[in-house]
Parts: structure tokens; sequence; C-alpha cells
């Protein structure tokens, strides 16, 4: 009964599509260049990092095998959770700090400049220190930082201490300080983004309604800014998480994140391991991402 | 949101440059080996060798064209990788050059083959450390894989070690040192005569051993046995408890902030020792000299207790056979005829047939790299680069003295896997 239901429609279908096929085909092939890319250079990628997660490993090689003891001992160490925490803790603080000087530096450059022209100077010298690569900009601080470093010798010299401080390089406040510097932009542009879309005439209707300047910008600019922050905390918050090389160099080898975790798992050879904790990790950060996605509404920017 | 599209990818790429430059390197670099013009065109033969950096010399290869003909084709990796290649791909190189520890985990897989001693025209001239493990007749044998104890094998099909000399030797020795801890005579301001001085609390925060599990492991060994916590039945070999008790050491210091740093890459402990970060810390003996081209002061001190020590050698692999083999045995007799010898002597590292080696170098050079005589000259690079003035004298003194103190040899423990696990919580706590 539906058989001879279904082949008329059928039919009638393939009548129809065969109509308008151009028509009908071009989004497909506008989305295969794209879909080709991420199929062949992401999903791919991550779909071998799931499978040799599961492998078995020596010194010398991959076995091909189905176990979960590269699971069980990542998830089973106090190491991992200890190192899991302190690199949440990284992102934390680090997404705290950048998100308040992200604000106020977009906040000023989309409230306090007046012409546009002037705007985008400004914007653009706060891009200036990128053209320069992420490794010089984090090195270049060590002989700032370091024992006989400028702050300190400069401090000393003023009579201010009477020994240097020790905590400034190769500490937490080390790592926090260059991811900070590191990352910060990341928070300021999509910011300013939303900031510079905020209708002007809202502004001045609170104000005609008698809002005084904390409650025009807490109750209209921030709820207005939230999907560029949502996206400035995607960004710094998976840089933080996937952070090896800063950790490594501004803390002197002395603190652990899960990327260098996984870093030193491969200089080792031992893959499968690397490879069950980045799927771990993708796990942890995707949620992450879904989190804040559920949180704001982030297309009200596109 | 254009805008912050163009900033991520901006940056994703610049790391995708970064990454390809590198490649490209890497690739040049090959390439740049490789490409010798061939004056032997009746007959080319050309040895792949590949090994951990520091003997994949170009000069090397360049002398060795120019006297046999024969094109060597270098790759270097860092050990671990070394020892990956050396197993799961074994037509992969003609000679592998490699440490005796990594040695004593590839050579049991059988991809590679013994040489005949026979056929080694300077065997006799190869330092008595490699063939019976004393380099004076009453020297005491160090602990770990010491080099004689991997070198022989008791049948050319062979799979497991000798417990003495044979005619069939698995490793030629091209290259080993002592390691010690490296100061800043300046700056710590008191004698230093043992390993345990880098625990001294008035060099808290000062301090700094590198992040190299199997290498860092050791001289927390040394500095465990040197403060009395522990006798090792043998460092190089340590049980599970014995490997708990040191990681469980190491990390209380940790956290009692005695260390600075660790480091990783030589570079990272030339600039450590250099902006005065650290003042007393393991160290390679390079770095030592790096640390001095700057004019900064830095010492490789030797201690009581003795050194740490390291070598590498070449082996053979198991597929080569005619012509190839043939030349393979020709490379390695040169190799140890004396021109290497001298040149990595002069570099601070020491070279398996030092009796063929003197008579490529100066009397001075000799005297003062081998013999620990103060310098009558400038004693010169292998660049032509100053690298000691004259009167200088080699810290800890002459080949003997220094390899004659070996207390342990770089090593792979039977627990292996289980150190590299604590160790990593050590890194991590």
């Amino acid at each position: 009964m539906t058989v001879a239901l279904d082949q008329p429609l059928a039919a009638a279908k393939s009548a129809r599509r065969r109509r308008v096929s151009i028509g009908a085909v071009a989004p497909y092939l506008q989305a295969t260049p794209l879909a080709l890319i991420l199929g062949v250079f992401l999903l791919l990628p991550i779909l071998m990092i799931a499978v040799v997660s599961f492998w078995d490993y020596d010194f010398a090689a991959m076995y091909p095998d189905f176990l979960t003891t590269n699971y069980s001992d990542t998830l089973g160490s106090w190491v991992t959770w200890k190192t899991y925490l302190n690199t949440l803790k990284y992102a934390a603080i680090v997404w705290a700090l950048t998100l308040f000087v992200g604000f106020w530096v977009a906040y000023f450059l989309a409230f306090h400049i007046r012409t546009t022209a002037m705007q985008m100077v400004l914007f653009l010298v706060c891009t200036v220190p990128f053209l320069t690569s992420n490794i010089i900009r984090m090195i270049s601080w060590i002989p700032v930082l370091g024992r006989n470093g400028l702050v300190n010798s400069t401090l000393v010299q003023m009579g201010l201490i009477p020994k240097p401080i020790e905590w400034l390089l190769y500490s937490e406040f080390a790592v926090v300080l260059a991811m900070v510097h590191l990352y910060a932009l990341f928070m300021v542009t999509p910011i300013f983004n939303t900031l510079m879309r905020i209708d002007k005439s809202l502004i001045e209707a609170a104000r005609d309604a008698g809002a005084s300047g904390w409650q025009v910008l807490w109750n209209v600019i921030i709820p207005l800014a939230k999907p560029g922050m949502a996206i400035g905390t995607i960004f710094v918050v998976t840089l933080v998480m996937a952070d090896f090389s800063t950790v490594q160099v501004m803390s002197g080898g002395q603190s652990a994140s899960v990327a260098l975790m996984m870093k030193n798992q491969m200089s080792l050879l031992q893959y499968p391991a690397a490879a069950a904790n980045a799927v771990v990790l993708l796990v942890l950060v995707l949620l992450m991402v879904a989190g804040i996605l559920r949180i704001v509404d982030i297309r009200k920017e596109l | 949101m254009t805008n912050t599209t163009d900033k991520k990818t901006g940056i994703s790429r610049r790391s995708l440059l970064k990454t390809g430059a590198a490649a490209v390197g890497l690739a040049a670099g090959s390439g740049a080996i490789t490409g010798f013009p061939t004056i032997w065109a009746q007959n080319p033969i050309t040895l792949r060798q590949f090994g951990t950096g520091v003997s994949n010399l170009n000069a090397i290869a360049d002398k060795c064209k120019a006297d046999l003909g024969v094109t060597l084709e270098m790759t270097a990796t860092d050990s671990d990788a070394a020892a990956q290649r050396a197993v799961t791909q074994p037509d992969s190189y003609d000679i592998a050059d490699i440490e005796y520890w990594i040695a004593k985990k590839v050579y049991p897989s059988g991809v590679m083959q013994p040489m005949d001693v026979k056929k080694l025209k300077y065997y006799d001239k190869i330092v008595p450390l490699f063939i019976t493990g004393k380099l004076t007749p009453d020297s005491v044998i160090a602990q770990g894989t010491a080099p004689h104890t991997v070198g022989f094998v008791e049948a050319q099909d062979a799979k497991t070690f000798a417990k003495q000399p044979t005619q069939w030797m698995t490793m030629v020795p091209t290259i080993y040192n002592a390691d010690t801890l490296g100061i800043r005579p300046d700056l710590v301001g008191r004698d230093i005569t043992t390993w345990a001085d880098i625990m001294d609390p008035a060099f808290k925060g000062k301090a700094a051993i590198l992040n190299i599990s199997s290498i860092g492991i050791m001289d927390a060994a040394m500095i465990m046995e040197a403060m009395g916590n522990i006798k090792y039945a043998d460092k190089g070999n340590m049980t599970k408890e014995e490997i708990d008790k040191t990681i469980d050491f190491l990390i209380k210091a940790k956290q009692d902030g005695q260390f600075r740093a660790f480091w990783k890459s030589f570079d990272e402990s030339v600039n450590l020792m250099a902006s005065g970060e650290v003042v007393i810390q393991s160290m390679w003996s390079p770095a030592v000299a790096a640390v001095r081209s700057k004019g900064i002061a830095c010492k490789y001190q030797p201690l009581k207790e003795g050194y740490r020590s390291w070598g590498g050698g070449l082996g053979l692999a198991a597929h080569l056979k005619g012509a190839e083999l043939d030349a393979a045995y020709e490379y390695i007799n040169w190799y140890l005829s004396g021109w290497v010898g001298a040149y990595l002597n002069r570099q601070g590292y020491y070279s398996a047939a030092m009796d063929s080696a003197k008579q490529f170098m100066s009397e001075d050079e000799w005297g003062y790299w081998v013999d620990g005589k103060p310098a009558k000259g400038d004693i010169m690079a292998p660049d032509g680069k100053v690298m000691e003035k004259a009167g200088a004298v080699r810290d800890g003194g002459s080949f003997v003295e220094r390899m004659g103190k070996v207390a342990c040899w770089n090593s792979v423990m039977d627990e292996d896997r289980y150190m590299v696990r604590r160790w990593n919580e050590f890194i991590a706590a």
C-alpha cells in the first residue's frame, strides 16, 4: 500500500529534481571545497587521533589494538588531574584578566574616541606587537623579569627593595603575565566590534530615561557586548588550554600544562598516550565552548 | 566579526608558516649534506648514517668524501627517535650512530650485525674502557650501561651480549665524555666539591637540573648518594623502591624552592647560567664553553663522587653486505685512524683511539685537551675561534683523571616506563 503510494510520489520528485537540477546542486557544489578541506585536514586527523588513542605501544612502535589502558592511565593518575586543574586555573585567571583589560580598551576605543579614523589608528596600534612572533614577545619578558633583569635592577637601585624579587620570573605570575600579554588582543577585537555596532540612540534613550553612567554601562552596553565577550572568551580559553610553550618557558619548566604533558609524551614517542590525552582535552574544550554558546547567543553578532 | 576572523587566521597561518619553514630548513639541511659532487663516479658508494646530533658533523662527511670517496648521508634525531628508527626502519640506514644505552635496547631486536674485530685495523688502539670497562688496570668499573657490557656478542648471529670481549663487536666507540655540574665560580662563594652541594640551602632558588628523564634521574642519583640518603645497588638500573625514593626526594626539594628552573635544551642551560638566574646546575661541556665565550666565568666542576659519563658508537645495519659492507668497514677504520679523533678531541669530547688522534693534534693541543697541561698558546675551536687563552687549564684535568673517575654511565633501566611516569609527576608536582 505504502509502496504503491510512494512510487508516484518519488517519480514526481525526481522529475522535479531533473527540471531544476543545476539550481539544486549548486549549493552542494559551493559547499564542496570547504567540506573537502575540513574533512581531509580536520575531521580525518581527529579521527586518526581517536583511533590511535586505543593502540598499544612500546619504545619502538605502535600496535593496532583496542585497549582502554591509555585512558585509564591518563584519567587514573593524580598528575593528570593536577595538570588539568592547573591548566584550568591558568585559563580562568587569564580569561578574567583579558576580559577586564579587553573590555576597557574596547570601551575606550568605541566611546571615547570621536573620529572613526582615530579609532582605526588606535586599533592598529593595539595590533602592532602582533607584527612580531609570539615566541619573541614571550621570550622578551625574560630579560625584563629576571633576577638581574630590568624590573629588579631598577627597583634595587631605587632602593625600594633590598634584594631582587624572585617570583617575577620562572613562576606562575610570569606565565599569567605572558599569557595576558599574548592573548589580550583576542578579547579586544571582538568586543570592540560589538561595541561599535551598538546603536548610539539606545544610549541616548537610556540617558533620557534618567539612567546614570553606570546604569547605562551595566544595563545597556554590557548586555549588548556579550556576544563579543563570548567570542573573545572562546579564543582565549582555547588558546590557553592548548598552550605549552608559554608555560614551559615562563615557568622555567617547573609548571605543567595539559599540552606540555602531551608534548613530553610525544618526545618519548608515546603517541597513543598523547592521543588519548588529546581526545580528553578536545572533549573538555568542546564542552566549554558549548557551555559558552548556551549562555550567550553569538549569532546576534553575525 | 571580519576583524576577528582575520586576526585568528593570521596567527594560525603564521604558526603554520613557521612549521613549514622548519620543514623546508630541514630538507635544505639534508640536501646540503647529500649534495656532493660525485668524484668517484665509477664506483659511487653512499652510506646512510643516522644518529644523535653530537657526532653527525658535516666536517666529517666532507673529509670522508675527500679521503675515501664514500658519500655519507647523515640524519640527526634525538635519542628517543633514534632508538625508534633503529628498530622500526632497519632498512632506512646503513650505519647507526647511537649511544650505548640505546644499543642495549636496539641490538637484541636483530636489526644490527656485529663487526669482526679482525677487520678493524685500529682495534688494539681502542681505549680499554670500551673493551674491559677499565681505563687503567686498577680502575673500578662504573655503574649503569657501561659500554663494554653491551660492546660484544658471542657469535656473529648472537642477540645477547657477551660477558667478556669476543671477536664480534657490536659498536665501535666514536665519541664520549664525562659530565658533571657547572658552576659560576664568581657567584657560588665557596668551594664546590660534591654533587650534594647543589642541594645546599645557600643555593635555594639558584640551582637547576635538566629535564630529560633518562639523564636527569642519573644526576639525581649522584646527588642522593652524595647526600648519604641512599645507596643504590646500581644507579643505572634502579628498583621501583629506589625510583620512588629518588623522585620523592626531588619533589620535596622542588616544593621547598630549591630549583630555579629545569632546562631541556642546550641554549636554555647556557642562558640560565649566563644571566645569573642559576649558579649551580647540571650542564654539558660545550654549554660551559658557550658561557665562557660570553666572557662570563663558568667552571665544569670536578666532584669527589666522580662523573656521569656517556658514550656513542657506530654500528652496522644487518642488511649491509658486499661492497657496501666493505665500504662501511673502510669508513670505520678511517674514523679511528686519527683525523676524526683529533677533530672531536678539539671540541672537548674524547675519541676512541687516542693514540692515532694524537698524530693529528699539535703538542699544545694534546697537552691542553688530553694531558691537562696549561695551554702554551691560544686554543682554537675547529672553526678557528679562540676557545681558551694561553695559560688556561682544562677543568678536571687530564683524560685519565676525568675518564678514570666515572661513577656511572647513561643507561636504560628495566623499570624505564615507571621511571618516566614518576619523572613526569616530579615535573608536574
